[in-house]
């Protein structure tokens, strides 16, 4: 009879060796089935002395559990070993690109929209509109600005055939005329801004036939020229993120507004560059003032008693310095390597409370 | 409109430079364009006399000159200039110094083996023109050694403002100098107006003819004849006044007229008196008439213009241009001298037509002061007597100064409520003073007298701004604005919100957001369903850009096919804007358009992209319209849409029989071919005015506990049946338990037969209460396919 010990070193020798999982397992069915030698030792039991029974025993039940633990550990090894050699083969080249997937892009113009409106909004500006095509009463009769006015004929307005109303038809030359619908519509007190699409018979390096603007306007009891100053230098402000920009307010005409500004920011101009915020040079960037009692009247508002102020602002001239824009005509060339450029992510949503 | 700094202080005690000037004009609200000092570049400068000229030894054409430039200076130049001579007096540029012209830094040199040691300069290599003949040659008593800028008359800054079309009277240099002495910059001095006697009766009268009606056009008309006079070159000081600020110097006579234009804004004009036959009348002009004008050119006139004319022919456009018959020469010896007021829109109207912008128009055109007529001609007649010597006559007047606008009631607290500035009271009777105003100026309530050179001025509004633009615009505070609540309140509206959310979310599917023009050719915009006249514009910036869009989709093809054109092959664009079916407000919708050209992206190793179909311009609208609230269950798909769609792959999705919510498909192909692309292209329209108005709160929803249990099912049907309606009838089985039906797969052919094919959906059921039995399954599946039987003939496949 075989010695427990030699039993032991054999069957260890045997797990080490067996080099696959159907070998290991054949040693398992082989050696701990019924013809196995641990079971042929533990048959041999019976003919011992009771004591002898007793520690021969023991012995074989440590040799058993030592034998199903090598042989798990021996399963476990090569089951490893199987799924590193299985990852190896699965490799692939990591640096190949992903599945492409294309990014949309929102239009300057529209972002500066966004971010007009969000500005204003905070001061409690609500957004009115009207229609781009007008006729000349809503675009320059009602806005004082008679027929025969030299400002009339320089707007290089585009016409359209036909009447509405008893008037000529037109495309609207600035946003103003949203300014009259508003008040024609609504009494006061009135606070909204107007951005929208307007339309000059204009073209060369800096005049777009279409552009856009943003009209503002405040009609009520109380509101006067500070509160203009106030207003604008706080939007200009925000929307440059530029603090303490300076800005100068100056005497202009405009036939709407009386009095009249036009209003400057701080700038510096060096080697061809422009850049936005303190400097010893000025920028044009707005038309602005109280609006003309002549215009309150003629929308059936009472000049003697109501007052407020209106300003219109050019959006691209705002896009292009805030972004660094060059070229006006490319707002409107739809070149899709420029509106990526230039353009802004969907959730690129301009909010004051969020610093966007 | 162009000043000096020594014109200026002809009317202005004042001790500013340039800068501090430029600075106040900004301030009082005329903008300053430029300052030029023209004497910059010519610092180094000085004027010389030439002291001998001799030929050169090694070359013809060049001389070797021997200048004098002062203080005993000597140098020796070679020169090229044909004039260059002994005697001549020049400019001379030392070396070192920098010619304009060139931009060259001056050394000394040898110039064919002769050395020079500076250059003697033409007016071009001076910057000053293009002149270039010879070198500049200046008049003999001109000091040597002298700087050459003050000998050219170039040491005095030249202005250029812009002038506010309401401010006329600020066309004159006068009407600036009283800006300034308001602001404190200065005095204004006093102009003598000391009216000219009279020495014998004006041969030629002058009558106003016109019917009450357009009396207007020419109420007041003042001239007097000037006789025995001598026509010649104007004085030094004139002509560099005017040829500072652009003006050719012409004559005497005539440059008296643009000097009293530009220094009072009086336009005037002089007759040649000698060819004037019998007197002038000054009316409407007749059908058929004509002008010969001043600038050469010839003009049919209208019975709208106002003309100026003798006993035979009409001699002059009133308030825009003289007559060439009438003009002065240099052999005129009397003069009828002219100075009358034209109405502004009339003679604004009369300039337009013609295409003739003369100084005088531009004044006329912006209102000028109608009671300087008989001052401004007394002025003139000075400097012609002065100048040209003569005899005037005794003024002839015709019409009448229009009467005086009333007196404007100004409340001095109506600049603090409306500019939240406080100006003290004598403050603002100094500022209103100074400009010219006068009236009674105590109390609450002044009565002001309007000068009559302010036709902008209408009422106590202008006042306040007279007021605060002389104080100064930079003393308003700046006040922020205060809101009524502490929060803001909703800025946009349901549908402004919607036009946004709309950008933002097909951005987010990654198209690209452009802005295109509303209009385009009209023969493009037929093809959309436009081209109507209505909308077509009177006067396109170019023929291309004549018709206002009917639809967003052709300026996005427009834009396809450039992209394309550059090598951008795929892409996907869209816009949110505005369409035109006609001139009312209410027929300019608001679209959302979207197209997607090309392939689905780029050549990629593991997933090849394939050409856009009308399925992804689907994925568009519905997508869009989800988005936007829109219930997309309950959308039918109806297989139309207009012509510029495929016809066989395209549709119209609605929200009931009526309501047009969208229209989607493959565009057609003859569109792309008109618009140089070769396809393929999808597109959606979704009209965002159209969508219903969302629904704040929504129903609650079932979140059953219970298990959902999937069936496929599949149906042979003719080929015509929409799978639409496969769906709808299988839903149609139990809208509560059928929480989905899809489409899962589509066949055709084959075993089926011509006309036939069989579409295979997947039903989630999912129950509320308990889980489904198989006895409750079987139950739903058979009446699934009862439906499906009755509302489209299919039968289940076998």
């Amino acid at each position: 009879m075989e010695s427990i010990d030699a039993v032991r070193a054999d069957l260890l020798a045997l797990i080490e060796d067996a080099e696959s999982l159907d070998a290991v397992e054949q040693l398992r069915i082989e050696e701990l089935g019924k013809k196995g030698r641990i079971t042929g030792l533990m048959r041999g039991l019976a003919s011992l002395p009771a004591e002898e029974r007793r520690a021969q025993g023991a012995a074989l039940n440590v040799l058993k559990d030592e034998i199903v633990a090598a042989l798990d550990r021996r399963r476990t090894r090569l089951e490893d070993e199987a799924l590193d050699r299985r990852l190896v083969t699965e490799r692939v080249d990591i640096t190949l690109p992903p599945r492409p997937e294309s990014a949309g892009f929102i239009h300057p113009i529209s972002q500066t929209i966004d971010e007009v409106v969000a500005i204003f909004g905070e001061m409690g500006f609500a957004v009115a509109e009207g229609p781009d095509i007008e006729d000349d009463w809503h675009n320059f009769t009602a806005l004082n600005i008679p027929p025969e006015h030299p400002a009339r004929q320089e707007m290089d307005t585009f016409y359209l055939p036909g009447e509405r109303d008893g008037h000529r038809v037109v495309l609207r030359t600035h946003t103003s005329p949203v300014q009259i619908r508003t008040m024609v519509a609504s009494p006061p007190p009135l606070r909204i801004i107007a951005p929208g699409r307007t339309y000059r018979c204009d073209s060369d390096a800096t005049h777009s036939p279409m552009f856009h603007q943003v009209e503002g306007l405040i009609v009520d009891e109380a509101t006067h020229m500070g509160h203009l100053k106030g207003c604008l230098i706080d939007f200009l402000r925000a929307y440059f993120a530029v603090d303490e920009l300076p800005v100068r307010f100056r005497p202009s005409y405009f036939p709407f507004t009386e009095p009249s500004a036009e209003v400057d920011i701080g700038c510096t101009r060096s080697a061809g560059k422009l850049e936005i915020g303190h400097g010893s040079d000025w920028l044009e960037i707005l038309g602005c003032g109280m609006v003309n009692p002549k215009v309150l009247a003629a929308c059936g508002i009472d000049a003697g008693r109501y007052q407020g102020f209106a300003f219109g602002m050019g959006l691209e001239r705002i896009t292009m310095l805030k972004y660094g824009i060059p070229d006006l005509r490319t707002f409107f060339e739809s070149d899709l390597r420029w509106l990526r450029h230039y353009g802004f992510a969907a959730l690129a949503i301009p909010s004051l409370v969020r610093g966007e | 409109m162009k000043f000096t700094l020594s014109w200026l202080r002809a009317h202005l005690a004042t001790d500013a430079g340039p800068a501090a000037i430029g600075a106040a004009l900004t301030r009082v609200g005329h903008e300053v364009e430029a300052i030029v000092d023209r004497g910059a570049a010519l610092k180094d400068f000085v004027v010389a006399r030439v002291v001998e000229a001799g030929p050169h030894p090694n070359a013809d054409k060049l001389k070797v000159c021997v200048v004098d430039a002062g203080g005993g200076r000597h140098a020796q130049v070679v020169c090229g200039a044909p004039n260059a001579r002994a005697g001549l007096i020049g400019v001379f540029a030392p070396p070192g110094s920098l010619i304009p012209g060139s931009g060259v830094v001056l050394k000394t040199a040898a110039v064919r083996g002769v050395e020079s040691a500076g250059m003697l300069l033409s007016e071009r290599e001076m910057g000053l023109s293009d002149e270039h003949t010879g070198i500049v040659e200046l008049a003999a008593d001109t000091t040597v050694g002298a700087p050459a800028a003050a000998a050219l008359g170039l040491d005095d800054p030249l202005f250029d403002i812009a002038v506010t079309p309401d401010r006329g009277d600020c066309l004159g240099v006068r009407g600036i100098a009283r800006d300034l002495a308001a602001a404190g910059l200065g005095t204004l001095k006093p102009l003598d107006t000391t009216p000219v006697a009279g020495r014998f009766v004006s041969p030629i009268g002058v009558h106003l003819e016109f019917e009450a009606e357009t009396a207007s056009a020419c109420p007041y008309f003042v001239g007097r004849l000037i006789r025995g006079l001598r026509n010649g070159p104007s004085p030094k000081w004139l002509a560099d006044r005017l040829t500072a600020i652009g003006l050719r110097p012409i004559s005497a006579l005539v440059d008296i007229t643009n000097f009293l234009t530009y220094d009072l804004c009086r336009p005037l004009h002089v007759f040649d008196a000698a060819k004037v036959r019998g007197g002038l009348h000054v009316r409407l002009a007749r059908c058929g008439e004509r002008l010969a004008a001043l600038n050469g050119k010839t003009y049919d006139l209208t019975p709208a213009m106002t003309v100026i004319a003798d006993d035979a022919d009409v001699e002059a456009l009133g308030g825009v241009i003289g007559g060439e018959r009438t003009g002065c020469t240099a052999e005129t010896t009397e003069v009828f001298l002219e100075s009358a007021l034209f109405d502004p829109v009339r003679t604004a109207l009369t300039g337009r037509s013609l295409g003739i912008l003369s100084d005088a128009r531009f004044r006329f055109e912006r209102g000028i002061d109608a009671a300087f007529l008989i001052p401004g001609m007394d002025i003139a007649t000075r400097l012609i007597l002065e100048l040209c010597g003569g005899e005037p006559s005794i003024t002839v007047i015709a019409g009448d100064e229009p009467r005086r606008r009333p007196a404007i009631i100004f409340r001095p607290a109506r600049v603090r409520s409306l500019t939240g500035m406080s100006v003290p009271e004598p403050a603002q009777a100094k500022i209103l003073a100074d400009l010219g105003f006068a009236g009674t100026m105590t109390g609450e309530r002044w009565s002001v007298d309007i000068p009559t050179w302010r036709n902008d001025v209408e009422g106590e509004a202008c006042l306040v701004e007279e007021v605060a633009r002389i104080h100064g615009y930079d003393h308003i505070p700046a006040v922020s604005l205060s809101r009524a609540e502490t929060l803001p309140k909703p800025v946009l509206t349901a549908a402004q919100r919607a036009r946004g959310r709309a950008r933002r979310r097909l951005a987010e599917r990654g198209l690209v957001e452009c802005v295109t023009y509303s209009f385009l050719p009209s023969p493009l915009a037929a093809l959309f369903g436009g081209g109507q006249p209505s909308v077509r514009l009177v006067n396109p910036i170019s023929a291309d850009l004549d018709q206002m869009r009917p639809s967003l989709l052709p300026n996005l093809i427009a834009a396809a096919a450039r992209n394309a054109d550059r090598g951008l092959r795929d892409g996907a664009l869209f816009e949110v804007g505005p369409e035109y079916a006609g001139i009312e407000p209410g027929e300019q919708r608001t679209v959302a358009a979207a197209i997607r050209f090309g392939r689905t992206g780029p050549r990629h190793w593991a997933a090849p992209p394939r050409a856009v179909d009308a399925f992804d311009a689907k994925a568009d609208a519905f997508d869009l319209l989800a988005s936007l609230g829109v219930a997309t269950r309950r959308l039918e798909t109806v297989a139309e849409a207009p012509g510029w769609y495929h016809p066989g792959r395209s549709a119209t999705l609605r929200l009931g029989p009526k309501v047009t919510l969208a229209r989607f498909g493959e565009v057609h192909p003859r569109v792309l071919k008109a618009q140089g692309l070769r396809g393929p292209v999808v597109a959606c329209e979704v009209f965002l005015d159209s969508i219903p108005a969302r629904r704040p709160t929504k129903g609650a929803p079932q979140l059953s506990p219970f298990q959902s249990v999937e069936r496929d099912f599949a149906f042979v049907l003719d080929a015509g049946v929409p799978a639409e309606a496969l769906v709808r009838a299988a839903r149609a089985a139990d809208e509560a338990l059928i929480a989905d039906v899809r489409v899962f797969d589509q066949f055709a052919g084959g075993a089926l037969g011509e006309g036939r094919k069989s579409l295979a959906i997947s039903v989630t059921l999912q129950p509320a209460a308990a889980t489904m039995t198989d006895g409750e399954i079987e139950a739903i599946s058979q009446r699934i396919i009862a439906n499906v039987a009755a509302a489209t003939g299919g039968q289940l496949r076998a």
